[in-house]
């Protein structure tokens, strides 16, 4: 079943966070940004996940990790679509660049 | 050694009053302020009185010597155990001597001002800032720490200089209020360094522990003081000098001598407090409560002792040219202060040749109530002829027959015709200064024939001279409350002359026999007689004598009306030396360099933030590029760079 | 090459194609798509590391919950078929840029960083075991944790109640002329809407 190397998986992850993180800074559509943003947590659950099984197989510690993750990203994801749409409210428009009032 | 809390009372209530006026007086208690003042002070005259009873008929003496009684004290700040800045009550002869002075001259000005100021917009700020100036003076007089006396000191120059500006909408009184205020603050910057000095050596600020210490040979302080020197003269004497500095500015001794005249624009019962009681005899006061040191030091003393005669000389030249009434009698105060100075600076600690410093604490005394009576009664004619130049006035003698009297015995005692006050306190001094000083008794001799004509120019200027010219809005004499205290303070200036007052109040506190001898008195009054028989030959009919006299007098006349261009001199030294020569250079490295600086950052500091704005762009995808930015930095230096 | 290995490299492929299109396609809807596949691959790929948990959590609250949530916002904020706006060309540069290096720099830490694998060791996850050391009191127990993420969901439902809920000053009775009165508003989105409207 180990046939994969763990540092494939990480690869994996690695190269998942990264297009997520290519998605925060080019996409300027708020909700795509929260998209990418879930791509990265996302990552980051893979590789709690592999670590888990790879090198500590007999604990659970991974797995709760992810667990939790996968509840404030839930959490995180309702509060963002509330943001999102009162600014939609304000601006008529959900674009981040339209929204740069907070500046010098 | 019995109880004597109460006179803390004596100050206090001046202050309570001030505070109580100062606060709620303008609207409150307007109309009752002045009677309300009047009450406080009342109550401290009479606790005055009971103290000096107490302590000079009962129980001061200790096998015939007049102790120091400590009445109260309180450590304010200590430095370490013994420099403390300490507020207390200290009794002894002068001080209780001169509570009495005070509370009763200030009574008499609160009384007649009732009547002088009655009707004034102010009334109630008035009676308040007098009480500010009675409270500053009392407690000056009862302190027993040299750095309360500086406090207090720069509480009598704030009162004086609210008193004087108080019409602060004529500009001669702000600009003489600011006059009064800056030439005895420069002074103080004397005064101030000088207690630095005399602290730092003697290792103390109290004063009696200060005079022990300095005063006896054989202590390390002493030998300290007078072993360091600069430049060539003993730290002890600079010591001195320098307070003598600050006693010569308040006491308007020559060169600082200028703010007194002007100081006449101010009310003129205020002249009256100032003048007699209060602020100029607190340099004397001064030199006389530190008189145990000077005395250790011939150089301070022979000081003193020029000063006070060259200002006596110089003011009483003076005033036998002036016109207004006022500036005649602030030179002769002058004169007169600079007589207590000198007969300061002939006396020796102690015994016999103490005689100097008994007379110049009696000539305070008595001087006290004659110069109240004469500024007083120079209140009531320029308040009946709303005028202070003497050509308004004349033959006022049927106007104001009370005023009349009071001022004429005023006259006689500060001309030292006997019986009156100043005959006996005059007397003292010239005798002093004959047994030390040949030259300084010369001068003293020549003054007091100056003053008597001086004095009396001034009287039959007022009284006589003309007939009354009719005035407008005739309204009198005066109110009882005017008339009253020149009744009381006439009768004072015949009497207090009869005080024992060498049996008192001496430089060591044992009682001095006096005596009058006759032979040597005969010159001094001999000389005063003809003097006013003189000045009723000038003035007491009108006529062209004082001009030709003037007019033979040339230059020295016109040298002397202008008051020897002292002002003049001040002037040009300021305006024409230190404005473009100091002043300016300083103002220039203050503009230019210092706050050229701060404009440079503040600049500086502006364009920076104006170069670095744009990050703050309010584009978040950008601050999470820089966020990016600065993580993987930091991972690269970690990780691969600072391993 | 065993099958296994494939599997996991056929998943790997389409989590990460998802992904990349995901983030670069131009229409929105399609783009919520494909974040949709590429959670579901993520999910696949739990089954294959055989946490058959994970996976079922992953496809209820990812692929259930939140792409649906974002539907929704997607057809409350937009219309769909319309083209979104073109990456601005710099910040596209410099983000392609920033994912080259972060990669470059992960990806040899991985590679050189040698794990420890215990691969003779069986991994069993049993449902029983998680529930039972989720609610354990003792010693690595997750009690505490547990209650603590439920607070935050309790606070984040009224947090969004609150924050998307309309304030109240922007209602009609409220905008007549105020003179010279002073509006005090919620927040200063409001207020713009207030100018706006």
């Amino acid at each position: 079943m180990n046939s994969i190397p763990l540092t494939h998986i990480l690869f994996v992850s690695t190269a998942l966070f990264c297009i997520g993180m290519y998605g925060l800074f080019t996409r300027r559509n708020m909700i795509t940004m929260l998209m990418s943003i879930e791509l990265m947590l996302n990552s980051v659950n893979i590789n709690f996940v592999a670590f888990n099984k790879y090198l500590w197989p007999e604990k659970l510690d991974g797995i709760f990790f992810t667990l939790f993750i996968i509840t404030i990203a839930a959490a995180e994801a309702a509060i963002a679509i509330a943001i999102i749409i009162n600014l939609y409210r304000s601006h008529n428009s959900i674009d981040v660049e339209d929204a740069t009032e907070l500046k010098y | 050694m019995s109880n004597y809390s109460y006179i803390v009372w004596i100050p206090l209530l001046p202050l309570l009053t001030f505070l109580l006026l100062g606060l709620f007086g303008r609207r409150y208690v307007k109309n009752f302020s002045g009677i309300l003042g009047s009450a406080s002070l009342l109550v401290s005259t009479v606790l005055s009185l009971l103290a000096a009873r107490q302590y000079f008929l009962q129980d001061g003496q200790l096998n015939g010597v007049y102790q120091k009684i400590i009445a109260f004290k309180f450590t304010w700040l200590e430095f370490s155990p013994n420099v403390s800045i300490d507020i207390s009550a200290v009794i002894d002869p002068i001080s209780v001597m001169m509570l009495v002075v005070v509370t009763f001259v200030s009574l008499m000005v609160h009384v007649f001002s009732l009547g002088y100021m009655k009707g004034e917009e102010r009334f109630a700020t008035y009676y308040a800032y007098l009480g500010l100036f009675t409270f500053s003076m009392l407690g000056l007089v009862l302190s027993g720490n040299l750095f309360q006396i500086y406090m207090f000191w720069e509480l009598v120059g704030v009162s004086s200089y609210l008193l004087i500006g108080y019409y602060y909408y004529k500009p001669s009184a702000v600009a003489a209020s600011k006059k009064a205020f800056i030439v005895t603050r420069f002074a103080d910057l004397g005064f101030l360094i000088g207690i630095l000095v005399l602290a730092f050596y003697g290792q103390t600020l109290d004063i009696s522990m200060l005079i022990e210490r300095l005063t006896s040979t054989q202590s390390a302080e002493f030998t300290g003081i007078t072993t360091a020197g600069f430049l060539g003269v003993s730290m002890l004497t600079w010591g001195l000098s320098l307070v003598f500095i600050g006693g010569a500015g308040k006491s308007a001794m020559f060169p600082l001598h200028i703010w007194l005249p002007d100081a006449m624009e101010g009310p003129t019962p205020v002249s009256a407090l100032i003048h007699a009681a209060t602020m100029v005899v607190a340099g004397v006061y001064l030199v006389a409560r530190l008189f145990p040191i000077f005395s250790v030091d011939g150089v301070s003393l022979q000081l003193v002792t020029y000063v006070g005669a060259f200002s006596a000389l110089l003011a009483a030249i003076i005033a036998c040219t002036q016109t207004d009434i006022k500036r005649v009698l602030a030179y002769s105060t002058m004169s007169q202060i600079g007589y207590m100075m000198f007969a300061l600076g002939v006396s020796k600690q102690g015994g016999e040749s103490g005689l100097g410093y008994m007379a110049s604490m009696f000539h305070l005394f008595t001087h006290a109530f004659f110069k109240s009576l004469l500024f007083l009664g120079a209140g009531a004619v320029i308040h009946l002829v709303h005028s202070n130049d003497m050509k308004d006035m004349g033959g006022l003698r049927k106007l104001m027959p009370v005023t009349h009297i009071a001022f004429l015995v005023g006259c006689l005692a500060i001309a030292g015709v006997p019986p009156f006050a100043g005959f006996f306190s005059k007397e003292e001094i010239l005798l002093a200064a004959f047994h030390s000083n040949k030259l300084i008794f010369g001068v003293a001799l020549f003054t007091a024939a100056l003053t008597s004509f001086y004095m009396f120019r001034l009287y039959f200027s007022i009284f006589w001279n003309k007939e009354a010219a009719h005035h407008p809005h005739d309204h009198g004499e005066g109110t009882f409350s005017m008339k009253f205290p020149l009744v009381i303070l006439a009768i004072c200036a015949v009497v207090v002359g009869f005080v024992p007052f060498a049996h008192f109040v001496t430089s060591d506190g044992v009682a001095l026999e006096t005596h009058m001898d006759l032979g040597f008195s005969a010159v001094p009054v001999g000389l005063s007689l003809l003097a006013i028989l003189l000045a009723s030959v000038m003035y007491r009919v009108a006529n062209d004598k004082p001009d030709k006299v003037a007019g033979t007098m040339g230059g020295l006349y016109k040298a002397a009306s202008r008051k020897f261009y002292m002002d003049e001199l001040y002037l040009f030294i300021t305006k024409k030396i230190i404005f473009p020569l100091v002043g300016q250079p300083i103002a220039w490295i203050d503009k230019n360099i210092v706050d050229g600086l701060m404009n440079w950052l503040a600049a500086v500091t502006a364009k920076i933030s104006e170069l670095i704005k744009g990050l703050q762009s309010g584009k978040v995808q950008n601050y999470a590029l820089y966020f990016f930015g600065g993580v993987a930095a930091l991972g690269v230096l970690f990780i691969y760079i600072w391993k | 090459m065993e099958a296994a290995a494939i599997i996991f490299y056929l998943i790997s492929a389409f989590i990460l194609g998802a992904g990349i299109l995901a983030v670069t396609t131009r229409k929105i809807f399609r783009s919520a798509i494909w974040l949709l596949f590429s959670l579901v691959g993520i999910a696949a790929l739990y089954f294959w590391l055989q946490v058959e948990f994970i996976a079922a959590v992953q496809i209820i609250v990812y692929v259930g919950g939140i792409v649906v949530l974002i539907i929704f916002s997607i057809f409350l904020t937009q219309q769909s078929g319309k083209e979104m706006a073109k990456p601005v060309t710099r910040r596209a540069l410099f983000g392609i840029l920033a994912v080259v290096f972060g990669l470059a720099l992960i990806y040899s830490l991985i590679a050189r960083h040698g794990f420890a694998e215990q691969a003779t060791r069986p991994f069993g996850v049993t449902v029983d075991a998680i529930g039972t050391q989720m609610l354990s009191t003792t010693d690595h127990g997750f009690i505490l944790p547990f209650e603590v993420v439920s607070m935050l969901l309790l606070a984040s439902m009224i947090g969004c109640i609150v924050i998307a809920m309309k304030s109240r000053n922007t209602g009609p009775e409220l905008q007549e002329p105020a003179g010279g009165k002073l509006m005090i508003h919620a927040d200063f989105t409001s207020n713009q809407t207030d100018k706006e409207a």
